[in-house]
């Protein structure tokens, strides 16, 4: 089938979000805060025995939405790549 | 995986730069190489790259009310082996280090050694392997992929293990951070090893003959793939 492996990858996405709704509403009913980000959690553990980091960055995003303003950047310039190349090949096969 | 920034002590920060140094001389070397012998494999290089700053921004909600990001580096180690996968990682490693505060500069030795060198030299391993003993290409692909995910948070485990043994010692504190970090990566290493194979097709159907020039592919298998997808 043409399809076979989008139909996988479809399927193995919808699972994922499948499993996070569930557990969320199961966290949620429990009244914990959750989905705070694993780097951080390391962090923690470390600082927790005492440690303290012996530099920090010299800058970092002033607020929560410059952060996800840069990573969506990021995101972005790396799709603007793929999409681009990904189309000129497809362009140019179909005009070979 | 990140390693914040100043949270490796001396002299692990130190080690672990003189480690991936190597690497990364090497991979310019043969991306230099790559760019005078093989130009046309350049756009597929670009890919690769762009593949790791799309999945590595993207932070997913993941088992046990944590949050992580795929890599995307096991693409780039599959194509390219693991030294130019290292050039690559390096790259977006510094984006983030230097605009997102996101891992750091002295931590960059290490954070580039767990995603950029050991993840996708176990991609690189698995692909080699499978295709060498025939095994079905995507599957291969995801295998490679999704290993290689998982391996870069299992180092980056290991690595604060051996900055951190604490009291009990080396295991311990490997179970305890490869807990936050390995586990909570399983359900995301799937997905990127099903959309790295996926990505992996297209380039079967589009540009087949660079994965040929660059010996990842023979022309028979491109061959079946293609009827298999038509």
């Amino acid at each position: 089938m043409k399809y076979r492996m989008e139909i996988a990858v479809a399927a193995i996405i919808i699972i994922f979000a499948a499993v996070f709704l569930v557990q969320d509403a199961a966290i949620r009913a429990s009244g914990e805060e959750a989905w705070g980000g694993a780097d951080g959690e390391a962090a923690a553990l470390i600082e927790a025995s005492g440690y303290e980091p012996w530099t920090e960055s010299f800058w970092v995003p002033p607020s929560g939405e410059i952060e996800s303003l840069l990573f969506a950047l990021q995101a972005a310039i790396g799709a603007v790549i793929i999409g681009y190349i990904f189309g000129y090949w497809h362009g140019s096969r179909k005009t070979a | 995986m990140h390693i914040m920034e100043g949270f490796l002590p001396s002299p692990w920060w130190e080690i672990w730069f003189l480690v991936s140094l190597p690497f990364i001389v090497i991979g310019l070397y043969q991306l230099d190489r790559l760019v005078k012998e093989k130009r046309e494999a350049l756009p597929l290089l670009a890919v690769a790259g762009a593949f790791v700053f799309v999945l590595s921004s993207l932070k997913l909600p993941s088992f046990n009310g944590s949050c992580s990001h795929p890599t995307g580096t096991g693409l780039g180690g599959i194509l390219f082996g693991p030294c130019i996968a290292a050039v690559l990682g390096l790259i977006v490693l510094i984006f983030q280090a230097v605009f997102l505060a996101h891992g750091g500069i002295t931590t960059l030795g290490a954070n580039v050694f767990s995603m950029g060198i050991a993840g996708p030299a176990v991609a690189y391993l698995i692909y080699k392997a499978g295709t060498r003993a025939g095994a079905n290409t995507y599957a291969t692909v995801f295998l490679a992929a999704a290993l290689a995910d998982l391996v870069t948070y299992v180092v980056t485990s290991i690595q604060l293990a051996l900055a951190f043994p604490a009291a009990t010692g080396f295991f311990e504190a490997f179970s305890a951070f490869a807990a936050i970090f390995a586990v909570t990566q399983v359900p995301l290493a799937i997905v990127e090893g099903a959309v790295i194979a996926l990505v992996f097709k297209y380039i079967v159907q589009l540009k087949p003959e660079i994965l040929t020039r660059l010996n990842l592919l023979s022309e028979s298998t491109v061959k079946k793939l293609q009827e298999a997808a038509a």
